[in-house]
């Protein structure tokens, strides 16, 4: 399939970021490169120094809202790309909404309970779309064992299924941005199936 | 009862168990799990009324911070 083919075949499709730190600020910019036109983002924090190592976010971005920065970010590489931007922490209750016009959805948050929340949520509401989880990836090395495994119909989880962060595994740019970009690997191959 | 869970056979010293009672069972220790059996969701408020019988298939997928 030719450059041309695959942008023409995705320039409707709408992409659900759920979470704009390491893997959804990543994420969103492998995408946003390859032409999706139409995004959806979720995410209620603001750029700290600390994300800096690993998220799609400079110096002059600190204390901005992660929404409104990678929006920022995405419109420097293709500026007809439009942004749905929800500045929120997402509730069960509002999922169906908010994701319900996506034809992707990326899962991109930080702690396990909001994962736990949009996996059971898509699954019983939106089973049709199917939801990219990140699941293990703080550390360096064990290239080896991150996988992507189809865990329901309509759930997809990449990551190493362990490393969980901690003051010993900090979440790192390279193992971090492999993951999004699985996860946005996956996203692109679901589409142009 | 004989059961697959992820992907396994597992003989369990029951003949039914809650999910609740299958998790604790298994010494699952992680705090955040998303469940399915014979390929239904089963939401973490349903663990302690749906049962798991011999026969059944049982997945349970442990969800990581960090992203």
């Amino acid at each position: 399939m030719t450059q041309k083919e695959i942008r023409e075949k995705i320039k409707d499709k709408t992409i659900g970021i759920a979470g704009c730190g390491g893997l959804g600020s990543n994420a969103a910019i492998s995408l946003a490169r390859i032409g999706i036109l139409k995004f959806v983002l979720v995410d209620f924090d603001c750029i700290d120094e600390s994300n800096l190592n690993r998220q799609y976010y400079f110096r002059d971005q600190i204390g901005i809202k992660k929404v409104e920065a990678l929006s920022d970010n995405m419109l420097k590489i293709d500026c007809n790309i439009q942004i749905e931007a929800h500045d929120l922490k997402i509730q069960s209750s509002e999922v169906k909404t908010i994701f319900g016009k996506c034809d992707i959805i990326i899962e991109a948050f930080d702690k396990s309970d909001a994962k736990t929340m949009l996996i059971e949520t898509v699954m019983e509401h939106l089973p049709d779309i199917p939801l990219i989880i990140g699941n293990g990836m703080a550390g360096f090395g064990g290239f080896d064992q991150l996988k992507i495994l189809q865990w329901a119909e309509n759930v997809f989880v990449c990551g190493d299924g362990f490393s969980e962060i901690g003051e010993e595994m900090p979440p790192l740019g390279p193992r971090v941005a492999i993951v999004a970009n699985m996860q946005a690997n996956l996203a692109l191959e679901l589409l142009l199936k | 009862m004989k059961i697959i869970l992820n992907n396994r056979f597992e003989e369990i010293e029951a003949t039914e168990l809650t999910v609740n009672e299958l998790i604790n069972y298994k010494n699952f220790s992680f705090r955040m799990l998303v469940t399915k059996v014979n390929g239904q969701l089963v939401k973490k408020v349903e663990r302690d009324n749906i049962l798991v019988r011999d026969g059944d298939t049982v997945e349970v997928l442990h969800l990581i911070s960090g992203g």
